[in-house]
Formats: structure tokens, C-alpha cells, sequence
């Protein structure tokens, strides 16, 4: 007992040590862009995304000379999806004295931290929240380097009514902001084309047992699922509907683009669509960039490049700006100006949305190797 | 008529899962009066150490399932339950004597290390397990029938058994005289000749070795699983023993069965959203007009 205790303690001692150790590295002149995601918790694969691509690109652009002469350096910030977590990791950002963000993920998280950084007026950009009241709140700074929801919602639901012609439809979500945003946004495109759907329901985030919910759309005889949601929860609904025998297509957002997916939902993966933005993979300016990920052994699935994108936006807004921290002043520039990103120009609107949104359809299905992939599809 | 035999069905299932673990909760409670929160947490590293075995069975060669899966339950079994007895001995046993609530934060403080450490060591993202085995019993029509897969039979079998067995176990034998003698009187136990702290180390033992089962058939069953699940699971299943009354093994199963029946024919007859709320509502319901829970006795103050 004694003994264990005394194991315990000096684990915790060495544990405070090392802490106080990174507290103290501290680099002077240098530009801090702040890189905030879920670094830890059920979604940390995607916070994995955000960091890998911000640091890749700040390592691009110090090896290039830096801003101004000085280098980048990323300060991550993990808000696990948590939308408290999310204000006091921003509050906590901008007190380290970071000059832009490149965050959030969740945009339940986005939203709220979105505040903070509008009264310490610093430019935010996010890689990946893709809930239309991220920019409809007429905060001057803050954009993002992927498309919105609305946008996202019109591909599904014009893809639902025209190419897949379905009669009966269950649209689920996880009752969060994106996931619920996402589905109101293509059940909103489905009126418009003259269907409505036979169920409309929301889901716990963290449940495992969904089978009452899958025997009842079998009970409606559902032929399309359309679910507005993260990759755990989907592919858990998607086994089992396959296991009770529920022959329906599974769609839904760019919240399962991950290798993850497929781990969960096992052979239900098989014909699973999802909309997501055009792979920036295939876009001729990140080749390098993409080659390099590849070489480093990572694979910049998803977010990646949107992140990589987000840091080089902001380094251009720092760069033409005397590395300015006044958001309202870089927000201007970079509604004003494009930027050349690794996913090519990007423009935006008066709101901070990109002027060209990109959303396509993809498909898993199971390769030659017998590993799960995506592949776009054809649109009609 | 399928439809609503099968939300029965799903009912049952998931009632058994939360039964299972409920009983951890409740044989703790009964013998020491504490609800022990880190319970929850020893069924998530099961589900871990689930996975890591059958990992490792596999790299060894033991290409047959069965074999795999017995290996794995064997290793898992004890391995937990070792952290059931170490868990006991660093978080409660230094408390025992002082107040009540000293053990409560012990416990939830258990629970977060153990947490934490799972998410350090294992890292925080979702970990996933394959369909291993689809076995499924379907009764009715091509497109028309009602279904239970062999997992899910054997997690209602499981739970009903070990329920049983239990309660035989703290009704019928030494051992189980040795509990209740504790539970009833710890000083006097003592001057009796029983080894209460060798009581209560077995039931936290025999409480880790019910949650090792239940994290082995959960996750075989649902197939992912993270850090964080145990304490999903733990606020259901403590729920269920309340509901059931805490302290009584038959109890938690009743608890869970009633917990899980409600919440999937809410889910699934009227709405998805709101099942969590009228799950919580029937609790409180319940214990407004019985506060011991369903089979609970009141608790008689000795004087």
C-alpha cells in the first residue's frame, strides 16, 4: 500500500515537472497563430487534422523566411467539442498573445469561442465549422476555409430527390449544432423538392444502443437515412441497421470523413455516401504539399489541407498587414484580397464564407485490398 | 406487430446491459453503503483490455475464435479484477472509519485518474472492433420478422445468470453470511472472528469481474469504444440500481430491465429526443412514492 502510494506520487511529481518544463519554453519575437480543436476526446482524429496541417504549413513558411523575418509559431488549444472548454481555451489563447486563430472544429464550438476572440478583436478562421450561424452573426473577423451547410445540405438533398429518387426518408441528427444544422439544411432542400421526410428525430452524442430507433424506421419502411452527425455515432446507427437487416442507403456529412468510419461500422460501410468538399488532395497546387504529408507517413485525409489553408491565410492577412494584430484591419485585407493557398485562390465574401464552395458526393466502398475507401461520385 | 415485439426485444437487451453492470453498483453498496463511481471506469479498461488480448491472441497464432475469445475472457477477467482489489486498497481502504463522504470523492477522484489514464496510455480517439461473429436468430418472414443475435442472447443469459448466481451466493453460503454480517455490523463482525477487510476486498473482486463480463459483452456487441464510456455506462446502470433498489441484486436487474424497456419503447414508439427525460422521470417518479426503490428495504435505523 505504502509502497504504491509513494510509485503514485513520484508519477505525479515527474508529471509536474515536465508540465513546468513546457511552460517555461518560451520563444521571444516570434508570430503565434493559435490552432484550437478537440486535440483530446472522442473526436480527437480530427483535431489530429487541424494540427498536422497548421504545422505544416508554419513549417513551410518559416522554412520560406518566416513573416517579416520572423518565424511562426502554432499554440495549440484543445477543446475537446466542449463548448466551455472551447471559451476558456480561447480566453486562454489570446491572454498567451497569439495574433490569429485557425480554429475550432465543432461548431458548437466555433460559435461560442467566436465571441471571445471578437472582443479581444483577433482574426479567426475555421478550417472546418460548417454551421451557417458561424458568419450570419455579423462578427467582422471571422471566416472559414470550408463551404456552409446550407450549401452542403442543397448537394444532399438535391442528390436524395434527383439521383436516388428516394420515397422514404429518415433524417437524423445529433441534436449539436453541426449535426442538427446540417440536417435542417438538407431537409430544408428535400421541401423545396417536394418530399418530406417520414422521420425527423435527434440522437444522444455518446449512446451506443440505437437499435429501437432502427427498428422503427424499419417499421416505416425507410429506404434513405440521412443522418446530420460525427463519424461514431453514424457508423454505430449504420451497423446497426445493417445487423437487424434494414436495407436502406446511409447518407450524411463531412463529419465521417474519417478512416475511422469504416472500424466502426464494419460492412455496413459498403455504399455509404457522404457530401463533403472536393478532395483537395487531387488540386494540382498542393501536389508537393500532399507528397510531403505522404513522406512524413501521414496521410492529409480531410482537414488537413483546410487547416494548412487557414495558417497560410492568415500568414498572407499578417504579411501584408506589418503583422498587425487588429483583426478588424486584417479582416478587411483578406475580404479585399485572395490568397494563394494549397487548396488554390481562395476568395471571400463580406460575411468571411468563401465565394466558391465546392461540395461533391462521395461513396465508400471496399477496395481491392479489402480496405474501406472514398471515392467521388458522379453527380447528376 | 414484428415492429413491436422486436422494440421489446431491443428493450430486453438493453435493460440486461445496464443490469449487469448495475449489479457492481449495487453489491458495493450493499456491503460497504458507498456508491463506488469508479466502477463505471473498470468497465471501460475491460472493454480495453478486451480488445489488447484478442489483439494478442491473434498474434499469436490462436487463429480458432472460441479459443481467442477464452483466452481473452480468462486474461481479461483477472486482470480486472486485480484493478478491482488494487482500486479498493489505494482509494477506500485508507478512508475506512472516517465520514461518508470521504470515500464518495475518493471514488469520484478514482474515477477520473483512471480515466485519464486510459485516455494518456490509449490515447483519446474511438477505438473500433470488427463484426467478429453475426450469428442471428430471426423468427418470422423474409422481410418480416423479429431478431436477436447470439450476442445478444448470451448478454441476457449472462445477466440473468450471474444475477442468480449471486444472489445465492450472499444467501446461501459462508461467504455470503461473512457479507451480510459485515454489511450489518462491521465492529461486531470483527469481534466475531470475520475477516471484514477480506470481506469487502472479495466484493470489490467479484464487483470488477461482473463489470469485466459486462465491458467483454458490450463491446463485443457494439464493437467501439473510448475512454470516456464508462462513465456513460455508469450513470445508467447506477440509475438502474437505484430504481431497482440499491443494495439488492435482484433489484439492479429489475432496475435495468424496466430502464431499458422504457427507454427503448419511448425511443421507439414515440420519440427518439426526449427518451433520456422520460427514462429520468419514471426514476423520479419511483422514488417520490417508494424512496428505497422498487425492491429495496428501508433502511432501519439501530438505536
Amino acid at each position: 500500500m505504502n509502497r504504491i502510494t509513494l510509485w503514485m506520487g513520484a508519477g505525479l511529481m515527474v508529471l509536474l515537472a515536465l508540465a513546468l518544463v513546457a511552460g517555461c519554453e518560451k520563444k521571444k519575437d516570434v508570430i503565434k497563430i493559435g490552432v484550437a480543436g478537440p486535440i483530446t476526446g472522442p473526436y480527437a482524429k480530427f483535431g489530429e487534422q487541424l494540427t498536422r496541417g497548421a504545422n505544416a504549413a508554419a513549417e513551410a513558411i518559416n522554412k520560406a523566411g518566416g513573416i517579416n523575418g520572423r518565424n511562426v509559431q502554432i499554440v495549440p488549444g484543445d477543446d475537446a467539442c466542449d463548448a466551455k472548454q472551447a471559451r476558456a481555451v480561447a480566453n486562454q489563447l489570446v491572454n498567451d498573445g497569439v495574433s490569429a486563430v485557425s480554429g475550432h472544429f465543432c461548431s458548437s464550438s466555433t460559435i461560442p469561442a467566436s465571441e471571445v476572440y471578437n472582443e479581444a478583436n483577433i482574426l479567426m478562421i475555421t478550417p472546418a465549422s460548417t454551421n451557417p450561424q458561424v458568419t450570419d452573426r455579423n462578427l467582422p473577423a471571422v471566416f472559414r476555409t470550408c463551404g456552409r451547410d446550407d450549401q452542403q445540405g442543397d448537394v444532399a438533398g438535391d442528390f436524395i430527390a434527383k439521383t436516388l429518387k428516394a420515397k422514404r426518408i429518415a433524417v437524423i441528427h445529433d441534436k449539436d449544432t453541426y449535426g442538427q444544422g446540417l440536417a435542417d439544411a438538407t431537409k430544408n432542400r428535400l421541401h423545396q423538392n417536394g418530399i418530406t421526410e417520414v422521420l425527423y428525430e435527434g440522437i444522444t452524442r455518446g449512446d451506443k444502443d440505437f437499435n429501437s430507433l432502427v427498428t422503427k424506421m424499419k417499421g416505416l419502411k425507410v429506404d434513405t437515412i440521412y443522418f446530420g452527425g460525427l463519424h461514431t455515432e453514424a457508423g454505430l446507427i449504420a451497423r446497426q441497421a445493417h445487423e437487424q437487416g434494414l436495407k436502406a442507403t446511409f447518407i450524411s456529412g463531412d463529419g465521417i470523413v474519417t478512416e475511422e468510419f469504416p472500424n466502426i461500422a464494419g460492412p455496413a460501410t459498403e455504399g455509404v455516401l457522404m457530401s463533403f468538399g472536393a478532395d483537395p488532395r487531387n488540386i494540382a497546387e498542393a501536389a508537393d504539399v500532399v507528397k510531403a504529408f505522404r513522406a512524413a507517413n501521414y496521410e492529409p485525409e480531410a482537414y488537413t489541407l483546410y487547416s494548412y489553408a487557414a495558417v497560410q491565410s492568415i500568414a498572407a492577412a499578417l504579411k501584408a498587414n506589418d503583422v498587425s494584430k487588429d483583426g478588424k484591419k486584417l479582416a478587411a485585407w483578406l475580404k479585399a484580397n485572395s490568397v494563394q493557398t494549397v487548396m488554390g485562390k481562395k476568395e471571400w465574401d463580406s460575411k468571411g464564407d468563401l465565394k466558391v464552395s465546392d461540395y461533391v458526393m462521395y461513396k465508400w466502398s471496399k477496395g481491392a485490398d479489402g480496405k474501406f475507401n472514398y471515392t467521388q461520385i458522379a453527380l447528376k | 406487430m414484428y415492429i413491436l415485439l422486436q422494440q421489446l426485444v431491443n428493450g430486453l437487451i438493453l435493460g440486461s446491459i445496464y443490469g449487469l453492470i448495475a449489479i457492481g453498483y449495487t453489491m458495493v453498496y450493499g456491503i460497504i453503503g458507498m456508491i463506488n463511481f469508479a466502477h463505471g471506469e473498470v468497465d471501460m479498461i475491460s472493454a480495453y483490455l478486451f480488445a489488447i488480448f484478442l489483439a494478442l491472441a491473434g498474434l499469436f497464432g490462436i487463429s480458432s475464435l472460441p479459443v481467442a475469445l477464452l483466452v481473452t475472457l480468462v486474461f481479461t477477467l483477472l486482470i480486472t479484477s486485480i484493478y478491482g482489489f488494487v482500486i479498493e486498497r489505494v482509494a477506500y481502504r485508507p478512508l475506512r472509519g472516517s465520514s461518508r463522504l470521504a470515500p464518495l470523492i475518493s471514488a469520484i477522484g478514482m474515477s477520473l485518474v483512471l480515466q485519464n489514464y486510459v485516455q494518456l496510455a490509449q490515447g483519446a480517439r474511438d477505438q473500433a472492433l470488427p463484426p467478429l461473429y453475426t450469428g442471428v436468430f430471426r423468427y418470422g418472414t423474409a422481410t418480416e420478422f423479429v431478431q436477436i443475435t447470439h450476442i445478444q442472447l448470451i448478454i441476457i443469459i449472462v445477466t440473468v445468470v450471474s444475477m442468480l448466481v449471486l444472489h445465492l451466493l450472499i444467501n446461501h453460503t459462508a461467504l455470503g453470511r461473512a457479507c451480510r454480517a459485515t454489511q450489518q455490523d462491521r465492529t461486531m463482525a470483527n469481534l466475531l472472528g470475520i475477516n471484514t477487510d477480506r470481506v469487502i476486498s472479495l466484493v470489490f473482486v467479484i464487483g470488477a469481474a461482473m463489470a469485466a463480463v459486462a465491458g467483454m459483452l458490450i463491446t463485443f456487441n457494439f464493437g467501439s469504444f473510448n475512454y470516456f464510456i464508462g462513465f456513460v455506462a455508469g450513470i445508467k446502470a447506477f440509475t438502474a440500481a437505484v430504481l431497482g433498489g440499491i443494495g439488492s441484486i435482484p433489484g439492479a436487474m429489475l432496475g435495468g430491465i424496466i430502464l431499458g424497456l422504457s427507454e427503448s419503447l419511448f425511443a421507439g414508439l414515440v420519440n427518439t429526443d426526449y427518451k433520456d427525460v422520460f427514462a429520468f422521470v419514471l426514476l423520479v417518479t419511483v422514488l417520490v412514492f417508494r424512496p428505497t426503490g422498487i425492491l429495496g428495504r428501508p433502511e432501519v435505523e439501530k438505536i
